[in-house]
This record gives C-alpha cells, structure tokens and sequence, in this order.
C-alpha cells in the first residue's frame, strides 16, 4: 500500500555524486594536461592570440591603421614605426596580423561548432537507435567523406558566393562527417551498458539519457578532435582566402594577406614571410593542446 | 578475393551518385543565369529566354539532376560557359598532370615518412627522435602554399636553382611535389611512429627475441608487417587530402592540373566546369580509397583469411 507514494518519486542519485566526481575528474584531466610542457606552451600561445582577436580594436584601430591605404609608405621592411613592415598598400603588417587573429578564431570557432552540433546529433541519433536510420546517416557520411573537405568547401562557397558567413558554413559543414563518426562510436561503446539499462528502468526518456549520460561520455575525444579541427579550420580559410574565395578585401586575413604579397615576393618578401608565420605558430600551438589533451583524456593512461 | 572486390565496387556506385548529388545541388545554388552569362550583358530577353529552354534550365530540379548524370555516365560533361569547349576533354588534358603531382608528393611522402617513423620508434626518446617529432609537428603546422612560396623564394629568387612555375621536365616537379607532400611526409612519420610502438610492446615480440631472433629481423619481420597495417589506410586518406590540396599548390606553382581549373572556373563562374572538376576528383579519392581496402584485406591475415 505505501509502495504506491514512494515509487510515485523517482530519486534522483546521480545529482550530488556525479558532481563529486565530475569535478575530480576534469581537475584530474587538468593536472595531466599541466604536466606536459609542450601542451602548456600551446596552450600560453593560443591565449596570446585570443588576447589578440578580443583586444585587436584597442591594440590597433580598424579604420585609420588596418584598411586605410598609405601609398607613400609601401612595402616598407621593418622599422620601428611599423614592427614589421607594411604591405603592398603601405597599411601596418601587425596590425593587420592582430586583426587576422580574430577572423581566424571566429571562422575557426563557429565552423567547428556548426560541426559539432550537426555532426554530434547525427552521430547520437545514428549510434543510439542503430538499425536501418544508423544505415542511412552513415551512408550518408561516407558520400560526404568521398569529397575532399576542401573541395566541398569550395564548392559551397562558389555557389553561394565569399563571405565570412558562407566560409563558416562551408568548412562547418565539410567537418560534420567526422565528429558523426566520433561521436557515433561513444554512444555504440556505452549504450549497451548496465547503467543505461537501469536509467531506463527507472524512467528516464531516451533524451534524457542521451543528454545526462551519453554525451558526457562522448565528450573527451570530441574536444580532442575539435581542437585539431580548429586548426584545420583556421588553415582551410587561409587557403581559400589564399584562393580568392575567402573574407574579402579589405579585410584583413593571414590567407589573403600572404595572396597579396605573392606578386612581391622577390623584393618584399616580409608581407608574405610573416603572416604565414603566424598560421603556423597558431596551428602548432593547436596541435600541441590537442596532442596533450589527448594523452591527458586517454583512459589507457590512468594509473 | 575476388568476391570482396566486386562487392566493394558495388558498394562504389551509390556512394558516387551520392557524391553527384550533393555536389550537383550545391551549385545548383548558384546565383546569376548561365545563359545570360553565355550571351552576355547586352544580348536581347528573347535570346536568354532560348537559351535557357534550350539548355533545360527551366526543368525541375530532379529533371536537370537525371540529365547531368545520364549524359556524365556517358562522358558528356556539357561545355565550359567560358570556353565553350566540351568540359570532360578539358578536365582528361589536365588530370595526368594532377595524378603525377599527387603520385610523386604522396611517393615522397611514405619514401621520407615510414622509415623516419621506424627509426623513430626504435630508437624513442634519442636526439633523432625527438628532432623527427619537431619536424614532424612544423610539417603538419604549416600551410602548404605558404611552404611552396617560400620554396620559390628561397630555391628561384635567391638561388635560381629550381624553376618556379610550368611543368614539363623533372626539375619542375621537385618544389610542387615537396609543398604538396610535406604535410602528408609528417602524418604518415608520426602514424608510422605511433604504430611501430604499440607493436613493439606486443607479446610476439618479445617472444621473438627471447627465441633469439636477430634485432634486425624482428624489427623488419615481425614488427613491420603488423605496424604498416594502419598506415596503408592513412595513406589512402592523405591521398584525397594531397587531392585538394593539389589545387593550392597548382596555383602557388601555375602547374596545369585540374586544380588550377577548379580556381580558374570558379572565378569565372564556370559551373559546368567546377561541378565536374569536384566529381572528378571525388571519383578519384573513391577509387584510390578502393583499393586501399583491397590493399588492405590482402595483407592484413584476419580480413584475408574471411574470404577464403
């Protein structure tokens, strides 16, 4: 008779004890991360530049130094009034440079998000009800997966024409298959597990269970590839900037900057020297936090 | 064996249709009338009416898109808004030049990535290790068509010693192939690296030293064949990755492949040119992908020993 009050309350157990022991384990993740001094470097690196992209209006204003031409004053190597050089329209290299960061990071950040939502979904959804809808979504990545990403990029571009926005979609969506895949292969891995199966039975619904239990589980190798994919994204729109079919000028981007100073490369060769500099610096530093993240997220390692 | 390749190859056309499909509606997309942009600015409403039936551009979406594929399985592409000329003939001209960059950097690339990785490996944590790993980090860092213009600069400008644009004779194709193939020389040392280390802590490996088995032998005989395994699929996937990074290099290095179509076409809203320029690529990676697998199930015991 009184069974029927108290199994009108499902208890909730994993509130208080899931907090424990998510905050042990992400401090535990951080204490392997800060162990390793390549990814501490990377990691230092990449928080320059994000310094860079919010405070590039302070560090440089955009309408007199970034996109205001001075003829006068082209293709100047470095001097101390512009610490490294200008271009091929006299504007500042540095300035420019800081103001790449933040494009970079935005179309890197954004793309990389679209990804993950798109992708994540699709690969829950795929891996968590299985059967002839898994079929189909995988069948469908795998078309995708048969284009080179950068082709796909630039097809979506070219059709709906150079924008910031249209570079975020295209490499977005190019990126989608993988974190499908990813994210496909955590659920395959956990939802055949007991504790899902006693979720269930307590009457938790199938969003329920994909939110509070499967994603958490996804989420290590997701933030691997995501800062590897960053990197990829922040290199795929250099190279269509480089191509043209990137941010406009006069917008300033590391990609279209180095286009720019091609022409030139025989007598100043700087305008073309440093903003490449300054994609590799920002994707190594990537790879190095990602490389470590990896390591520090690898449950093989855990003693 | 035969049996799994045919399957493969079956499997093969949905996924190309599919390919088609997509990229068939993205330029679908497009903005701007292709048959105003043949004719011209000036030219009178009736004739770009013509055209356009003429064309079937007025024909529903699915109508256009059963069209392209009939006539693309017949080898018909349509003709180049700019050019005129028939497309497929003009991707056919270009593509040798594009399989012989994309061949000769992912040769550079296994001939300077595996046994850096092996010896890697081998000997972890040495001076050459850890000069490697460095190496292998800046190669996966840097921007591909940056490194070809700094291969120009430093290789044509200063030394004059390599030419910087063209094709044709052997000199022309060392800065492309390096640009193209460093990326893909760092990911298969580090794969290879990686692969050699998990197989070297296997069991089989220390019992084949404790047999007595030259160090030489087990590196080269045993540990070999087990580590190359998961290489040989990287090395399919940079190939498609080496495909569209091809199109950066063509560009940096005027090298007349399909890539620099592709930029070409795009700039000059040539529809018909880039849609076909991206299958052909695509179909491309697809069949390379093939065999790969095949590849793959012949030398790897497990998978071979399922088919026979």
């Amino acid at each position: 008779m009184s069974s029927v009050s108290n199994a009108a309350k499902p208890v909730d157990l994993d509130k208080p004890k899931a907090k424990n022991k998510k905050r042990s384990q992400w401090a535990e993740v951080w204490r392997r991360l800060k162990k390793n001094k390549m990814a501490m470097v990377g990691l230092a690196i990449i928080g320059a530049i994000v310094f860079c992209a919010i405070f590039a209006d302070v560090i440089a204003d955009y309408d007199s130094v970034v996109i205001k031409q001075n003829l006068k004053a082209r293709m100047e190597g470095p001097s101390a009034e512009h610490i490294l050089g200008t271009d091929e329209f006299g504007r500042d290299i540095f300035a420019r440079m800081v103001h790449g960061a933040r494009v970079s990071l935005q179309v890197g950040l954004i793309a990389v998000g679209l990804a993950i939502g798109i992708g994540g979904s699709l690969g829950a959804i795929a891996g968590y009800y299985g059967g002839r809808l898994d079929n189909i979504i995988m069948r469908c990545m795998d078309v995708f997966l048969a284009i080179p990403s950068i082709l796909l990029a630039i097809a979506i571009v070219s059709a709906l024409g150079p924008s910031l926005f249209n570079l975020m979609l295209a490499i977005g969506i190019s990126s989608v298959p993988s974190y499908a895949r990813i994210v496909r292969a955590s659920v395959l891995s956990i939802r055949d597990q007991e504790f899902i199966e006693a979720a269930r039975a307590i009457g938790a619904n199938d969003f329920r269970i994909i939110t509070k239990h499967i994603i958490p589980n996804a989420l290590a190798p997701v933030i691997v590839q995501a800062t590897l994919g960053v990197a990829g994204a922040i290199l795929s729109t250099a190279g269509l900037s480089f191509i043209g079919m990137g941010i406009q000028p006069p917008a300033p981007e590391w990609g279209a900057m180095l286009s720019g100073g091609r022409q030139y490369l025989r007598y100043a060769a700087h305008i073309t020297a440093f903003p490449g500099v300054a994609i590799m610096i920002t994707i190594l530093a990537l790879n190095l936090l990602g490389d470590g993240l990896r390591d520090a997220l690898d449950p093989r390692l855990k003693s | 064996m035969l049996k799994y390749i045919g399957r493969r190859l079956l499997m093969l056309i949905p996924v190309l249709l599919g390919v088609t499909f997509i990229v068939f509606s993205i330029m679908y997309m497009t903005p701007g009338d292709p048959a105003q942009l043949i004719l011209g600015e000036s030219a009178p409403p009736e004739a770009v009416a013509e055209l356009r039936a003429d064309m079937g551009l007025d024909d529903p979406f699915i109508v256009q898109y059963g069209r392209f594929v009939k006539n693309a399985v017949q080898g018909d592409f349509g003709k180049s808004y700019t050019t005129k000329r028939d497309v497929f003939s003009e991707i056919f001209a270009r593509f040798p030049n594009t399989l012989k960059l994309a061949g000769v950097g992912v040769a550079l690339a296994i001939a300077i990535g595996i046994p850096v990785g092996i010896i890697s490996a081998t000997r972890q944590y040495s001076v050459l290790d850890n000069v490697s790993m460095i190496g292998a980090l800046l190669g996966v860092s840097m921007p591909n068509f940056w490194l070809g213009l700094m291969l120009i600069l430093f290789f044509s400008v200063n030394l004059g010693v390599l030419p910087s644009s063209g094709s044709g004779t052997f000199l022309h194709i060392i800065l492309p192939a390096i640009t193209l193939g460093t990326g893909s020389a760092a990911i298969i040392t580090r794969m290879t690296r990686s692969s050699m280390l998990e197989v070297i802590r296997q069991d089989f490996i220390r019992t084949a030293r404790a047999k007595g088995v030259a160090e030489k032998k087990v590196i080269n005989k045993h540990a070999l064949k087990n580590a190359l395994i998961p290489v040989i699929t990287v090395i399919g996937l940079q190939f498609g990755y080496l495909l569209g990074g091809a199109v950066l290099t063509e560009t940096v290095f005027s090298w007349p492949g399909v890539g620099r179509l592709l930029v070409e076409a795009i700039r000059a809203k040539d529809t018909p040119t880039v849609l076909a320029s991206v299958v052909f690529m695509a179909t491309t990676f697809s069949f390379v992908n093939l065999l790969v697998d095949v590849l793959y199930a012949y030398v790897d015991p497990r998978i071979k020993s399922q088919y026979q």
